[in-house]
C-alpha cells in the first residue's frame, strides 16, 4: 500500500466502486426476472381469457362445450370447503398458539411440539392428501366429500395459524400480563381480555394468508379423489335426500377452482385452455387480494400500535 | 381495644366470607385446570397430525412391500405399476423429481440469493418496502396457474429456441417452479442477513470495504447458517411440488436425465393414480403410499441437513 501513489489508489477505489454499480445492476436485474414473470403470467392470461369473464362464466356448470362452461360449482365448493377450513383449523391453531405462548412449561413436551409445528410446515401438500385419504376418505368413511376436503386443507394451514399467531401474541409486552395479574386476574382471564383482542391483527394476518394458500391448494384434494367434472351444487340444508338435514352438504361430492383449472388446462383443445385462463384469472385475483389484505392489515398494524 | 380494632377497619368482612371465596377460588382454580387442558389438546394436535402421516404411509407401503421386495423398488428401473407386467422401480420417479428440482435451483438459488443479497445490502428504503410485498405475492400465486403458464406459454417460447422439444418437458417445469421458489429463498435469506448487526457492516466499511465486498465478504459468512436454511426450504418446495410438474412435465415415468424429456415425478405419479379410480387397498392404491413415504423421507433428510448445518454454522453475535 505505501508505495501506491494517489492516482493508483484512486484507480483501485474507482474499480471497487465499479463493482457494487454492477451488482446492485444484476440485483435489479434478478428482481425484474420475477417481476417480469408475474406480469408475463398475469398478462398473458388476461388476453387469453378475460373475454370469458362474464356473468355466465359464474352462474353455469361446467360443459361438455367449451364456451357454455362456467365455474359455478367450481366456486361455490371452495367457498363451501374454505368454512370448513377456518372453522376448524383457526380455534385449534389459536389455542395451541396460546398453550405454547402462555402455558406451555418448559419441558421435553414443549420441545417436541414445537420442533414438530417447525417440521409440519415443511411437509408438501401432498402429502397431507395421502394422510388425508387414508384417514378421513376410508378409515373415518368420510368419502370424498367437502367435510374430508376442508379437514385436509385445515390440517394445512394449521403450522401457518399456530406460526402467525405466537408471533402476535409474543409482541405483545409483558407489563400486560403483569398488570391483569396485579389486579387479581387469572392466566385465562389475563389471556381471552388481554392478550387474544390484542393479537386479533397478527392472527388475522396469519389467518388469511394461510385460507389464501388452501385456496389455491389442488395437490393434496385432487389426492383424496376429488371429482373434476362436477355438475350440480351440494344441498342446501334440509333440501337434501331423506334424511334432509342442516348437514347433508358436508358430505356432497363436490370441486373447486383450482381442480376446475387443472382440469380444462390438461384438456388438449385450446377453447378449454381459454377457460382455465379465466378460471386461473378469478384465482389469482382472488388469492392475491386476500395476501394483498394481510400484508396492508400488517402494515397498518405496525404503524399503528405503540405499547 | 387497640389491637381488635385496626383488624375490623382492614377487613370487616374478614369472618364471615373467608370460606365463600376460598370455595369460589376452588372453581376458579378447576375451570383454569380445565381450560389449560383443552389448549394442551389442541397444541398437541400437531403431534398427532405427523403421527397419523406416519402411520398410515408405513402402514399402507408395508402392506405394498409384503407383495414385493424392498429390493425391487429400489433398484428396479421401470416403474409400471398399473400395467399387467408390473414393475416398481422408484428410481424412475426419483428421477424426474431430481431433474426438475435441480432445474427449479438452478433457477431459484442464484436469483434467489442475489435479490437476497441486493434488497438486504444495496437497494434504498423504498424499493426494499415495494419488493418485499411484491415477493410474497409472487409466492402467494396458486400452484396450478404456474401449471397452467408453463405448460402454455413457457414451452411454446422454449420450443421457439430449441425446436425439437416435446409439449411435456421437464426444462419448463423446473423453470417455472424455480421462478415461484424465488421468494421463498430470498425471503428467508433476506431475513438472515438483516438480522447481521449493524456493528459489523460499519467495521467493514470503516476499513474501506465497499458495499460489495462487505455484502460478500462480510455479510453473507456471518448470515451463512440463515442462508442454507433458506436453500434447504427451497429445494423442500421443489421436491415436493406437484401441480407444475403434473401438468407440465407430462406423466410418463420415465428413467432419464434428460431436462428436454417428458418424465413422471414422485408427485405427479401420485396425482395420476387419484385422478383414475383405483380399488381402496389395491397394489396400485398402495404404490402411492409407497411413493410419499419416498417424498417424506426425502424431505426429511434435507430437514434434517439443514437443521444440522443451521447447528454448525450458527453465529453468535
Amino acid at each position: 500500500m505505501a508505495d501506491m501513489t494517489v492516482a493508483q489508489i484512486r484507480a483501485l477505489i474507482t474499480k471497487h466502486k465499479r463493482w457494487d454499480l454492477i451488482f446492485a445492476t444484476v440485483g435489479v436485474l434478478a428482481l425484474m426476472v420475477g417481476v417480469l414473470t408475474f406480469v408475463a403470467l398475469f398478462a398473458g392470461m388476461v388476453m387469453d381469457g378475460a373475454h370469458r369473464l362474464s356473468w355466465d362464466f359464474f352462474v353455469n356448470f361446467p360443459s361438455r362445450r367449451a364456451e357454455n362452461a362456467g365455474i359455478l360449482s367450481a366456486w361455490v365448493g371452495s367457498t363451501l370447503v374454505m368454512l370448513v377450513t377456518a372453522v376448524t383449523a383457526i380455534p385449534v391453531g389459536v389455542a395451541g398458539a396460546v398453550y405454547l405462548e402462555e402455558y406451555a412449561p418448559r419441558n421435553w413436551m414443549t420441545d417436541i411440539i414445537e420442533i414438530n409445528v417447525t417440521n409440519l410446515a415443511g411437509v408438501p401438500s401432498i402429502i397431507y392428501g395421502l394422510l388425508a385419504l387414508g384417514l378421513f376418505v376410508y378409515k373415518f368413511g368420510f368419502g370424498q366429500s367437502i367435510l374430508s376436503a376442508g379437514l385436509t386443507l385445515a390440517l394445512l394451514i394449521l403450522p401457518v395459524v399456530i406460526v402467525a399467531t405466537r408471533e402476535a401474541i409474543r409482541s405483545i409486552p409483558g407489563v400486560i400480563r403483569e398488570g391483569a395479574y396485579a389486579l387479581g386476574a387469572t392466566k385465562w382471564q389475563t389471556t381471552a381480555d388481554h392478550i387474544l383482542p390484542y393479537s386479533v391483527p397478527g392472527i388475522l394476518t396469519g389467518v388469511i394468508i394461510g385460507l389464501a394458500r388452501a385456496i389455491g391448494e389442488t395437490a393434496p384434494i385432487i389426492t383424496i379423489g376429488a371429482l373434476t367434472f362436477i355438475a350440480f351444487l351440494p344441498p342446501a340444508p334440509f333440501t337434501g335426500d331423506p334424511p334432509a338435514g342442516a348437514f347433508d352438504w358436508l358430505f356432497a361430492p363436490f370441486t373447486v377452482m383450482p381442480i376446475q383449472m387443472f382440469n380444462w388446462t390438461s384438456r388438449p383443445e385450446a377453447a378449454f385452455h381459454q377457460n382455465a385462463a379465466a378460471a386461473g384469472l378469478v384465482l389469482v385475483v382472488m388469492t392475491l387480494s386476500m395476501n394483498a389484505l394481510a400484508i396492508y392489515i400488517r402494515y397498518r398494524l405496525r404503524k399503528k400500535i405503540k405499547w | 381495644m387497640s389491637s381488635v380494632a385496626p383488624t375490623n377497619t382492614l377487613n370487616p368482612l374478614a369472618d364471615h366470607t373467608v370460606s365463600a371465596r376460598l370455595a369460589k377460588k376452588t372453581t376458579r382454580h378447576f375451570r383454569e385446570r380445565v381450560i389449560e387442558g383443552v389448549l394442551f389438546l389442541c397444541a398437541s394436535f400437531s403431534v398427532a397430525i405427523t403421527v397419523g402421516i406416519v402411520v398410515i404411509l408405513v402402514s399402507e407401503s408395508y402392506q405394498l412391500f409384503q407383495h414385493i421386495s424392498l429390493f425391487e423398488f429400489l433398484t428396479d428401473n421401470q416403474w409400471t405399476p398399473l400395467f399387467d407386467d408390473a414393475h416398481y422401480g422408484i428410481m424412475v420417479l426419483l428421477s424426474g423429481t431430481v431433474i426438475s428440482s435441480l432445474v427449479a435451483l438452478a433457477v431459484a438459488i442464484p436469483l434467489g440469493t442475489m435479490i437476497a443479497i441486493y434488497l438486504s445490502e444495496f437497494a434504498p428504503f423504498a424499493v426494499r418496502e415495494t419488493a418485499k410485498p411484491f415477493l410474497e405475492l409472487l409466492g402467494g400465486v396458486p400452484t396450478i396457474v404456474y401449471g397452467y403458464f408453463a405448460l402454455l406459454y413457457v414451452t411454446p417460447a422454449l420450443q421457439f429456441f430449441f425446436p425439437g422439444l416435446p409439449g411435456f418437458n421437464l426444462l419448463s417445469a423446473g423453470l417455472v417452479m424455480g421462478i415461484m421458489i424465488i421468494p421463498y429463498v430470498s425471503s428467508v435469506s433476506e431475513d438472515a442477513m438483516r438480522s447481521v448487526p449493524m456493528a459489523m457492516r460499519e467495521g467493514s466499511y470503516a476499513m474501506g470495504a465497499t458495499r460489495f465486498q462487505t455484502a460478500v465478504r462480510v455479510v453473507t459468512p456471518a448470515a451463512f447458517s440463515g442462508i442454507a436454511a433458506a436453500y434447504i426450504l427451497g429445494i423442500s418446495r421443489a421436491v415436493g411440488e406437484t401441480m407444475i410438474v403434473a401438468v407440465a412435465a407430462g406423466m410418463q415415468p420415465n428413467l432419464t436425465w434428460n431436462p428436454a424429456e417428458p418424465a413422471a415425478t414422485i408427485t405427479a405419479y401420485i396425482v395420476q393414480v387419484a385422478l383414475g379410480d383405483l380399488p381402496h387397498g389395491s397394489i396400485g392404491y398402495q404404490t402411492i403410499f409407497a411413493a410419499g413415504l419416498t417424498l417424506m423421507l426425502l424431505t426429511l433428510f434435507f430437514n434434517v441437513v439443514g437443521h444440522v448445518m443451521k447447528r454448525r454454522y450458527r453465529q453468535v453475535y
